[in-house]
């Protein structure tokens, strides 16, 4: 038998940054809230409330789908998708149909270093549904109670091709996606808090076959982790149906994190019929030429295209251009420093090093560091000089990040400009060598570790201040090895 | 003789010479729903306290003598689909029966704005669902002038109530004739404004792209000046029309002189009763005496209409009324099983048959396999509808036809065939689907039943509308005649 491929398409929710909700003047927040608090006749579901589109969530939708390069046609509508929840209720979903806001793109994504494209099929936007609260387990609760403060949020649909072709490759597409969608400022990303949210169809065929096979599709995972698990599983089951002679259902799965595996949730047979038909409270949506070519005028650059930039422009090593690109926040940082005058290979370092850990511990993201790039420019340029050492920069740092204060005024405060003055090191030196005679004369019959001690000393005699690179130079000349 | 026998203006000019209050109206008209409605059944509940507060501020804007709206102090009732804050809106259906809406609907607020004077909730068909109100789970309403008439649906209520003078006017709503037909069934005004002119948020709906607010009266300028409240664009209703609503009064002043108004000849066709006929061929002369050119017209496609509405609007009606889900509104919490037996348990307990009826038929004409067969071929109709009128509004101003072809049939006549009473609106419903202007307005009697003569408008039309009513509601001289009992 030939060799099975998967074949995988994700579909990824993303609610929207919006201060309001898709269809009322509710704040489109939920969490934290007194069930049921911030919520309207529109968003409850009221007899005789109206829907009214949210602007903004339509264009921060069509700066998406122009980010993935997608078609934004002049005409789209809503509908609606009508189906029985508690969590539903309008007893309907206000989504996109045949008509979407747009159509037909692709993302770029790097697996290990090696970039990948992925068609985007469309990108829509629908509205969230509320919050189930069950009463212990869902099937054997007594009852269950609805909160509707998440009912009427945002949501964006991002629907890929099926043109992944290992589980390997999804985590990578949505990691790539999320970032795309943080740069755009549309989404926070959080998956954990189900902001974004990933399903997956998933079909294995006979290498080289051209058909797709049967496809399962595959919900509930709510990290980059479980999604890359739950495709090996599904490639793990699937396969095994077919080398045994079986057939895979078409159905649809949830991934259990208990279990570490896909359970079957409903077949095909029992799939809803949606009965999608136009929404007629709303009128259709005219997209305008001038509207989308101010919104593409204001997209941020994509992040592989900014990551190159970054590579080219300032030589960073790879890691270094992948890490400052995560987020459109640590790369503007990192630029802002080159601007203010650090060398960006170092400047790059202290921000990923010392920085990153410092907000890290106090869970604060960079762009809201104490410590601006600017002022972390100004000590990495001292540092680079040599008129700081690297220690004393990073206590510095700690200490400005704890305080608020600037770190070079620090510096001067504390008399930590390094002296590198050749006159007064040649006293030290002179010291270190009268204190530490064996060491003296251990380097110099060719012991390298001596060196160390005698180098310490001359920091100790200048009080911390002397340059300890000055130093070790004046040493190894005093000391009859300046050749070497 | 009442004081709910005169019309606004007359009230207003009895109210500003302080020769009764607006309270002491909304005592009479509430003594009068008290003593006359228990066989009418037009009202589902009164609101006296909300009445009396309102009387009484109107009461004081009049005394401030500061101009106030014409329909200021003015007693008025609201078909029960209509949201009114804090009293109880059923759609006339058990299902939401004890249901508060925590707001007003957009006409409830314009209304109230402008001072008029709420007296009660007006029974209707179920969510609106019917031409002779014998489909209210909680009591038919009878027609006023003969009680062993239907007075019409779906706003039945509303109708029969400014008929028997318990209110001034009232609003009811129109998906397919629901304000025309029992305008004509009980001798009053009605009018059926364009999609889009009047605001639906508030309105509990029946089909969404078909329902429109509209008023009922005892004249023409009484629902010119209802229908000036609360017409106009709502930022709540995104279809709304955004173009402003003018002076519709000027409308009633203008005649008929010059204008070309054209007669369906489908409209005439099978059907038509003998006295409705002649009822309409006089309002025809007396339209030609005033000036206006009569011409006739053709429709083609009314044929398909009936068929195409009781596609489209049971469709809507299945997705609208998918959040009654017996839980957050209705009478009980739900004691089953599972969840889905809930909804069954709630739904079936909670609608009525015609409801139940509509819902089947909307969620099989969208069920996949068959969208394009039903609902999407009903959509293509719906153009070819839309494009009839837009055709010979091209050539005339107005066109005119009896509201229905028959007067007011009995009580439980049609209720056994579906396909009977749905025919009832064939003449009402094409205007709906294309969205366009209409008005009923009381143009004679046949074997003492009243019969109206609709007037419709090409969209946006209302101002023709009116100018057209109102030479027919002169010509025919009937708006002060009160149905027996109720002239007392």
């Amino acid at each position: 038998m030939a060799e099975l491929e998967a074949v995988i398409g994700l579909e990824v929710h993303a609610q929207l940054l919006t201060r309001s909700k898709m269809f009322c003047g509710c704040r489109a927040e939920y969490l934290g809230l007194p069930p049921n608090s911030n919520t309207c006749p529109t968003c409850l579901g009221l007899p005789g409330a109206l829907p009214a589109i949210n602007r903004r969530a339509v264009e921060m939708t069509i700066r998406t789908a122009l980010a993935l390069g997608c078609r934004i046609p002049e005409f789209s509508k809503f509908d609606r998708k009508n189906y029985f929840y508690p969590d539903l209720p309008k007893g309907y979903q206000i989504s996109q149909y045949d008509l979407p806001l747009s159509l037909g793109g692709h993302l770029e994504f790097e697996v290990d270093g090696e970039r990948r494209s992925c068609g985007i099929t469309r990108v829509h936007l629908e509205e969230d549904a509320g919050t189930l609260h069950h009463a212990g387990e869902i099937h054997t609760a007594k009852f269950s109670l609805v909160d509707l403060n998440r009912a009427g949020v945002p949501l964006m649909e991002i629907v890929g091709e099926p043109d992944l072709r290992s589980p390997r490759e999804a985590p990578h597409y949505l990691r790539a996606l999320r970032q795309l969608l943080l740069y755009l400022g549309v989404n926070d990303g959080n998956m954990e808090q189900g902001s974004l949210r990933c399903d997956a169809n998933i079909s294995l065929r006979p290498r080289g076959q051209r058909e797709f096979g049967v496809k399962v599709e595959v919900k509930n995972m709510n990290s980059f982790r479980s999604l890359l698990a739950a495709l090996e599983f599904e490639v793990r089951r699937q396969t095994a149906v077919i080398e045994s002679g079986g057939r895979v259902h078409q159905e649809t799965r949830g991934w259990s994190e208990a279990e570490q595996a896909t359970v079957s949730q409903r077949s095909k047979e029992e799939a809803q019929d949606y009965r999608y038909f136009p929404e007629p409270d709303l009128p259709p949506l005219r997209v305008s030429r001038e509207l989308v070519e101010e919104l593409r005028a204001g997209l941020p650059e994509p992040p592989l295209r900014l990551k190159d930039r970054l590579l080219d422009q300032y030589g960073l090593s790879e890691d270094q251009a992948a890490l400052l690109t995560e987020r459109p926040q640590d790369a503007e940082y990192f630029q802002a420093m080159a601007a203010a005058g650090a060398p960006p290979r170092a400047a790059a370092n202290w921000q990923i090093g010392p920085l990153q850990a410092l907000c890290k511990e106090s869970a604060l993201a960079i762009e809201h560091s104490p410590v601006p790039a600017a002022e972390l420019a100004a000590l990495v340029r001292m540092v680079e000089a040599g008129e700081v050492s690297g220690t004393s920069g990073r206590e510095v740092l700690a200490e400005a990040f704890a305080s608020g204060r600037s770190p070079v005024e620090l510096i001067k405060e504390r008399g930590l400009i390094q002296v590198s003055d050749a006159e007064q090191m040649q006293a030290w030196v002179d010291l270190a060598i009268q204190q530490l005679p064996k060491a003296a004369s251990d380097f110099q019959s060719g012991n390298d570790r001596a060196l160390g001690p005698l180098v310490g000393a001359v920091r100790k005699a200048s009080g911390g201040v002397a340059n300890p690179d000055l130093a070790s130079r004046l040493l190894r000349e005093r000391l009859g090895r300046g050749g070497e | 003789m009442s004081l709910l026998d005169l019309s606004i203006s007359e009230l207003g000019r009895g109210l500003r010479a302080r020769e009764f209050s607006s309270v002491e109206l909304a005592e009479e008209a509430l003594a009068r729903v008290e003593s006359l409605d228990g066989t009418l059944g037009a009202f589902l509940r009164t609101t006296p306290e909300l009445a009396l507060e309102q009387a009484r501020a109107a009461d004081r804007r009049l005394a401030d003598g500061a101009d106030p709206p014409a329909l200021c102090g003015i007693p008025i009732g609201h078909k029960d689909v209509l949201c009114t804050k804090g009293v109880e809106t059923t759609s006339g259906s058990r299902i939401l029966e004890g249901f508060r809406p925590p707001y007003d609907a957009t006409v409830v607020a314009r209304l109230a704005q402008d001072g008029a004077v709420v007296v009660g909730k007006m029974n209707c068909d179920e969510f609106a669902m019917g031409s002779s109100n014998e489909n209210s789970a909680f009591q038919p309403t009878v027609n006023p002038w003969n009680s062993e008439r239907v007075p019409g649906g779906s706003s039945g209520g509303s109708a029969a109530a400014v008929a028997a003078r318990l209110a001034v006017a009232t609003l009811g709503t129109d998906t397919g004739g629901s304000v025309r037909l029992p305008a004509s069934f009980c001798g009053v005004v009605g009018v059926k404004p364009s999609y889009g002119r009047v605001s639906r948020y508030g309105v509990i709906a029946f089909a969404s792209s078909l329902d429109q607010v509209g008023p009922l009266a005892k004249t023409v300028e009484d629902a010119q000046l209802v229908l000036s409240s609360i017409a106009g664009p709502d930022r709540r209703d995104s279809t709304t029309a955004a173009a402003p609503v003018g002076d519709l009064a000027r409308a009633l002043q203008e005649g008929v002189r010059g204008l070309r108004l054209g007669i369906p000849r489908e409209y005439l066709e099978a059907g038509l009763e003998d006295g409705v006929r002649g009822v309409f061929e006089s309002a025809c002369r007396w339209l030609e005496a005033e000036g206006a050119e009569l011409v006739e017209v053709s429709l083609p496609s009314t044929q398909y209409a009936l068929a195409a509405y009781y596609v489209i609007a049971p469709a809507e009606v299945s997705s609208n009324l998918a959040r009654m889900d017996g839980i957050r509104f209705g009478p009980g919490e739900p004691r089953a099983p599972s969840l889905l037996e809930a909804y069954e348990q709630a739904r079936n307990r909670g609608f009525g048959a015609e409801v139940r009826r509509r819902v089947a038929l909307g969620t099989f004409v969208l069920s996949s396999g068959y969208y394009d067969a039903y609902y999407l071929r009903a959509q293509k109709v719906r153009t070819l509808v839309a494009q009839d009128f837009s055709r010979v509004f091209e050539k005339v101003d107005a066109l005119i036809s009896p509201t229905a072809p028959t007067p007011a049939f009995k009580l439980g006549e049609r209720t056994q065939d579906p396909l009977a009473m749905y025919a009832t609106d064939a003449l009402t419903l094409p205007a709906n689907l294309a969205g366009i202007s209409g008005l009923s307005v009381p143009a004679g009697f046949t074997s003492g039943l009243p019969v109206g003569v609709q007037v419709l408008g090409p969209y946006l039309g209302e101002a023709m509308c009116l100018r057209v009513g109102a030479v027919v509601e002169r010509a025919a001289d009937v708006w002060r005649r009160v149905p027996a009992g109720f002239d007392g």
